[in-house]
This record gives C-alpha cells, sequence and structure tokens, in this order.
C-alpha cells in the first residue's frame, strides 16, 4: 500500500457540499468525488490565476504534487460534466487553520497554528497524527 | 519556548487541572531556561470572562503551547488569533507526567 500522503493546506473548503445536473434523463452513475484539496487547486490555478509555484507553496506541497492534484480536478470536472454525474465535496487529505489534530500515540488534542512547521503531537512529539474531522470527531 | 500547563496546585506533584479560565494554578515551563514556575490564577474568581483574561495573560507572557483539559470558545478564539498552540489532554495526569512528554 502507497505510504500516507503529506496534509495539503487548504484555506477554506468549498461553500458547497455537491453539484447537481438539471435537465437531463436519468443517469445511474455514482458522485464524482472531489476532495478538498482539489477544489483548493483548481481554485488557486483557475480562479485566483496563480502559476503552480505560488500555488504548491500555499498549499505546502511541492510543484510536481500541485500539478497532479490540479489535474485530478480538472479531470474530476470534466468527468462529471460529460457522464452527467453529481458531484461530490470530500475531505481528501487537507487540514485547515481551524483544524485540530489528534495524536494516536497519547490521545492528545491538539490546534496547529501557522507558526508551527513540523506536523508533530504537541505532547509527546510522535508523528502518528490525523486531523480530525466532522468524520472522525468524537466528544 | 515558553509552555503552560493549567494545574490543581503548585507543586509538579499535583494533578494538572482541566480548566483553562478557572485553573487553580499555572505551570509555566521554559524549555530554553530548562525552568519550572507556578503562578496563582488571579482570575480564579472573576465574575465572567476568566478564560478571556487568562488567554490575554498567556499572550503577555509569551506563552507559545497551552496544556489544559478544555477551553472555553472566547479563550479558543483568542489562543487561535495569537498563534498559540491549544493542547487538551483527557486522561488524568499529573503536572509532571505532562513535563516529562514535553521534554521528551
Amino acid at each position: 500500500m502507497a505510504r500516507t500522503p503529506r496534509l495539503r493546506k487548504v484555506v477554506a473548503p468549498p461553500g458547497f457540499k455537491g453539484y447537481k445536473p438539471y435537465g437531463h434523463s436519468p443517469v445511474d452513475l455514482d458522485d464524482v468525488e472531489l476532495l478538498y484539496e482539489e477544489y483548493e487547486a483548481l481554485k488557486l490555478a483557475d480562479y485566483d490565476f496563480l502559476d503552480h509555484q505560488s500555488a504548491s507553496k500555499l498549499m505546502g506541497v511541492s510543484r510536481a504534487t500541485f500539478a497532479r492534484i490540479y489535474e485530478s480536478a480538472r479531470r474530476k470536472i470534466a468527468q462529471a460534466l460529460v457522464e452527467i454525474r453529481d458531484i461530490k465535496t470530500v475531505y481528501g487529505n487537507a487540514w485547515m487553520d481551524k483544524t485540530w489534530f489528534l495524536c494516536k500515540r497519547c490521545k492528545a488534542r491538539f490546534s496547529m497554528p501557522e507558526t508551527i512547521v513540523n506536523h508533530k503531537c504537541a505532547l509527546c512529539s510522535s508523528t502518528n497524527i490525523e486531523p480530525i474531522t466532522s468524520d472522525n470527531k468524537i466528544g | 519556548m515558553k509552555t503552560v500547563i493549567t494545574s490543581t496546585g503548585n507543586t509538579s506533584e499535583s494533578a494538572f487541572d482541566k480548566r483553562f479560565g478557572r485553573a487553580a494554578w499555572f505551570c509555566l515551563y521554559d524549555d530554553a531556561l530548562r525552568q519550572v514556575e507556578f503562578y496563582e490564577n488571579e482570575y480564579v474568581n472573576a465574575a465572567g470572562g476568566a478564560g478571556t483574561k487568562v488567554a490575554e495573560k498567556m499572550v503577555e507572557l509569551g506563552v507559545k503551547k497551552v496544556i489544559s483539559g478544555d477551553f472555553g470558545p472566547k479563550a479558543k478564539d483568542l489562543l487561535e488569533k495569537f498563534q498559540v498552540q491549544m493542547v487538551v489532554v483527557q486522561e488524568d495526569a499529573t503536572v509532571i507526567q505532562l513535563l516529562d512528554k514535553i521534554r521528551n
């Protein structure tokens, strides 16, 4: 199995949960799941008109990784349009300023202010941490 | 870097305090000076807004990380704004146990 991808910085999640086509004959196909970081890549490149270098810096990934995420975003949207599928926004490997993290080793939860560069547990310094999203939030 | 652990007492053997704004004491650890100091919380009996007052105090002292059991919404907002890292520990522990973890 491929190693866990590095977390991508997303400034803000999309302001919608999904997109639905209308005025079409019924299509029995699954939704296209657009990851938060794919939305962000599309926004930075095609809406804010940043070059790949600046955009990748903003997201905290390499230029090559940015290009891959952006390409994936465009292909998914093209597929959704051509095959008349709904688009659904899904969390993916993202983190935002407001994201809190959970350390899998010591169970501590902590915030990640912008000033912190290395992603380690704020208590025990373990790298075994994961972002807390509404899917895995407990208590 | 300065870290604060909310504490129920003024010794390292005290249990850490799960409250932030109304914590009894604050344990201040400075890793550059390798010093541990205890400060009494002057806002423990404040009528309201203890969390905000304590958060402001943290920023004044130049604290970069706070370890407690829970943070109220106003304290959380302020600490986020001033880029102070918040750590929530849910199990019981003594101050020395938490200090050992951050000192590795």
